[in-house]
């Protein structure tokens, strides 16, 4: 940056102008020392106001109010099942999502969601960019709303440096205070909407109020009032830049028709004060729309210059585009002389060629083709899946059995899933023996020597099954044999393919 | 390092650390200054490791830690944890008699878990993992019992034992006819040529059935029974069906008749708790094999 003109500017306030020197990116770095170790630079950032600005406010409105109220909406399954929304029940291996209630081992649909939300995370990227990085991140909302209060308590920008530069008064230590006690309030809230996710909400609410929820829903509070007031007021822009693995992800994937927050240096340089361009464009020399007025700097989150090209450290919120806009506007120059733009774009124009906006190319195709499959078999899965289920498991000592008729006898552990939320009665048969008989063990006979299994709502029952064949003629040593569950009220079945052994010819 | 020439990467812009090696350079990207001290701190926990728990190596044992934390104690905690969560159903396994437990869909399948685990222990080594029996060891899948299949009779088996000295225990042995000169070899060969035919096993050529059925009828049948379908209170197993204990072979049963047979199944009360002893009892009795 140009320091001279920073310090120009600033000339009516000399702790400042030393404050904003040390504090400014590219601030030149004393002679001869290497350092190992880079110190801090506090940020403070400018508030502003624009169209991106009130973007990032309705993401930031929407996805808190999701995530702090989410837990109280109730949904009726019956009394066999919670009544809550959104649910991970994890004492009954359960997660419900409104209609859909998902068991242990169908976390393949989790696996199917982390796929979606990475493909989508690229597919945003290869559009436009961090986008994801300056309105979705937890960090960025998060990050956004203790800056919110820290501007409502301390100060914008200049008004917080000055106050900090000067002697600390009791209105300053009083401010400081408050600032935290309102941060670790909402990080608490945020500890606490988190545990309402795995408990039903209004019960636990009392019973935290009270001082009777489990220790581990306190700890978890505990540990992410920390998290949130750590990672959201004090580390900040420290994580995007050291600790998050996005940036350096999002790099191998980008492409040059990626929209990015771009400083289009065609239209800003060469740079000058609203005067001398003024006077320069009089005498029609080229003039520059950039004053280096430092708004773009000033509103940054993360302390980046846009005007020096892409960097790790820009998120792409689009903040600074406002800045400029606004300082635009009071110039009477064209808008958007920062925007969502691309490198190769500002070259083109540079030689006087048309820009070219490439939204929709292979990649971008490919990957909402990507997401459409997955989507669409997960869907298909989900909409398909049935209520009940079979798995069985052949003993494995001993084989077979020669019972004292010379019948053949072998033993089975099957496992029977109701997904419904009501008790249902099975039957179990098989096919594939010429003179068999299916059995299950301890189980009272009923109904004419047929023998029903009745498995309670939402559950799965393990059953010994004895299958017994005698037949006059040797069966082969490995018969394949199918078990079919059938429901006793729908008629509807489920089958399993497994084998019966013997010892053969 | 202050007194290295500063030197910065064109291509980058970014300053090395002012070392060369051959030509080569190294960018210096500096870490931030709070990973440092992360750094320390994590040095510091580590410290507070040595203080709460064994760690120093001394001579002839280690430092003992604040807290007297022991890994075995710990072990032996989590058993004690353990035991008094599984407390209130092995409980009610000791009070409710076998035959409520295979009536409770809840106590069956505790039992069954809890017999799995302990016939693996203690039964295994003789009946197999599965309790598909060996030569000499009952298989406890099949409907053949040698002292009764009903929960009743596998209970008192398992309690008592046969043969143990147990006075509750199943007793009855098989001579050894030929070792005690009560019959002679040619009887011997006749009466198992005979016991093979019972269950339809076919005759050595020249074999005197006659002879056999003679001697069946006059040592045998008091054990075996007239007709050759044993007795359970003696453990005389039937000879009439598919299943033989030591196998069907000539050679096998000659053998037996020789020098007599005596398995003997030891008596487990006294060793086992009560709950245990009951998970057996239902775990055997649902292999398949079980009488109702």
């Amino acid at each position: 940056m140009n320091a001279h003109a920073a310090t120009a500017m600033l000339s009516r306030e000399p702790d400042l102008a030393k404050l904003v020197a040390a504090a400014e990116v590219g601030a030149p770095e004393p002679d001869d020392e290497i350092p190992l170790y880079a110190p801090r630079r506090k940020i403070y950032p400018q508030s502003t106001h624009g169209t991106f600005r009130r973007i990032k406010w309705a993401v930031l409105i929407v996805t808190l109010g999701i995530y702090y109220l989410l837990p109280f909406v109730r949904w009726d399954r019956g009394p066999n099942a919670p009544s809550q929304g959104v649910l991970i029940d994890f004492p009954n291996r359960r997660f419900y999502f409104f209609p859909i209630e998902i068991w242990p081992q169908e976390v393949y649909y989790l696996t199917g969601l982390l796929i979606l939300a990475a493909i989508t995370l690229f597919l945003m990227n290869a559009i436009a960019g961090r986008i994801w990085c300056g309105y979705l991140c937890p960090q960025t909302v998060w990050t956004d709303l203790f800056f919110a209060v820290e501007r409502l308590i301390e100060g914008d920008r200049r008004e917080h440096m000055l106050r900090d530069a000067r002697k600390w008064t009791a209105a300053t230590w009083a401010r400081k205070g408050l600032k935290h006690f309102i941060w670790l309030m909402i990080a608490w809230w945020t500890g606490g909407a988190w545990v309402l996710y795995f408990a039903d909400a209004p019960t636990l609410v009392k019973e935290l109020a009270t001082g009777e929820a489990p220790l581990i829903a306190y700890a978890w509070i505990g540990i992410l009032t920390f998290t949130t007031y750590t990672l959201a007021g004090h580390m900040r822009e420290q994580v995007c830049l050291y600790m998050c693995p996005w940036p350096r992800i999002q790099a191998a994937l980008t492409d040059e028709y990626a929209l990015n927050v771009t400083y289009r240096y065609d239209r800003g340089e060469p740079r000058s004060s609203v005067k001398k361009a003024e006077q320069l464009r009089a005498e029609g020399e080229p003039a520059g729309d950039c004053v280096d007025c430092l708004q773009c700097v000033h509103v940054c989150p993360t302390g980046v210059d846009i005007r020096q090209g892409a960097s790790l450290g820009c998120i792409q919120c689009g903040l600074c585009i406002d800045a400029c806009d606004n300082i635009m506007r009071k110039l009477g120059r064209p808008l958007r002389l920062i925007a969502y733009d691309t490198d190769m774009n500002v070259k083109l124009r540079e030689t006087g060629k048309p820009p070219v906006f490439h939204l929709v190319r292979i990649r971008t195709a490919l990957y909402a083709a990507v997401i459409a499959i997955a989507g669409g078999v997960m869907l298909y899965t989900l909409a398909t899946r049935a209520s009940e289920g079979i798995s069985v498991i052949h003993d494995r000592n001993p084989m077979y059995v020669r019972l004292s008729d010379g019948a053949l006898r072998n033993a089975y552990t099957i496992r029977i899933v109701n997904k419904q939320l009501k008790h249902r009665n099975f039957i179990l048969d098989i096919d594939g023996l010429p003179s068999s008989r299916v059995e299950f063990v301890g189980l009272a006979e009923r109904a004419a020597g047929t023998q029903l299994v009745d498995v309670g709502p939402d559950q799965t029952r393990e059953v010994r099954v004895v299958v017994t064949d005698s037949s006059v003629e040797p069966l082969a040593p490995s018969t394949t044999v199918l078990f079919k569950l059938i429901d006793v009220d729908t008629g509807k079945a489920v089958e399993m393919r497994d084998h019966f052994f013997g010892p053969g010819g | 390092m202050a007194d290295e020439q500063r030197h910065i990467d064109t291509i980058t812009g970014t300053a090395t650390t002012g070392h060369e090696w051959d030509g080569l350079r190294e960018l210096n990207t500096p870490l931030p200054r709070w990973w440092l001290w992360l750094f320390y701190a994590t040095i510091v926990w580590a410290v507070g490791y040595w203080i709460i728990y064994p760690a120093w190596p001394l001579i002839s044992n280690a430092t003992q830690g604040a807290f007297g934390w022991h890994s075995r104690a710990a072990i032996e905690t989590d058993i004690a944890d353990l035991k008094a969560m599984r407390g209130p159903m092995v409980g009610k396994l000791a009070d409710a008699s076998v035959a409520q437990i295979i009536a409770d869909p809840q106590l069956l399948d505790f039992a069954r878990a809890q017999g799995r685990v302990a016939f693996a222990d203690n039964c295994a080594p003789c009946h197999g993992s599965g309790g598909g029996g060996a030569k000499g060891y009952p298989n406890l899948n099949d409907d053949d019992w040698l002292w009764g299949g009903k929960l009743a009779d596998i209970e008192n088996t398992i309690r008592h034992g046969a043969r143990t000295g147990d006075d509750k225990g199943h007793q009855g042995n098989m001579p050894a006819f030929g070792r005690d000169n009560i019959l002679k070899a040619n009887e011997i060969s006749a009466v198992a040529d005979y016991a093979r035919s019972l269950s339809g096993l076919p005759a050595e050529k020249g074999a005197d059935l006659a002879l056999g059925k003679k001697v069946f009828a006059a040592n045998c049948a008091a054990c075996h029974g007239p007709d050759g379908k044993g007795n359970r209170e003696l453990g005389a197993p039937n000879l009439t069906d598919k299943i033989w204990l030591y196998g069907p072979d000539k050679a096998t049963i000659v053998q037996g008749i020789q020098n007599g047979r005596g398995g003997v199944m030891p008596n487990w009360q006294g060793r086992l708790d009560e709950s245990t002893l009951k998970s057996l009892v239902v775990y055997v009795w649902t292999f398949g094999g079980g009488e109702k």
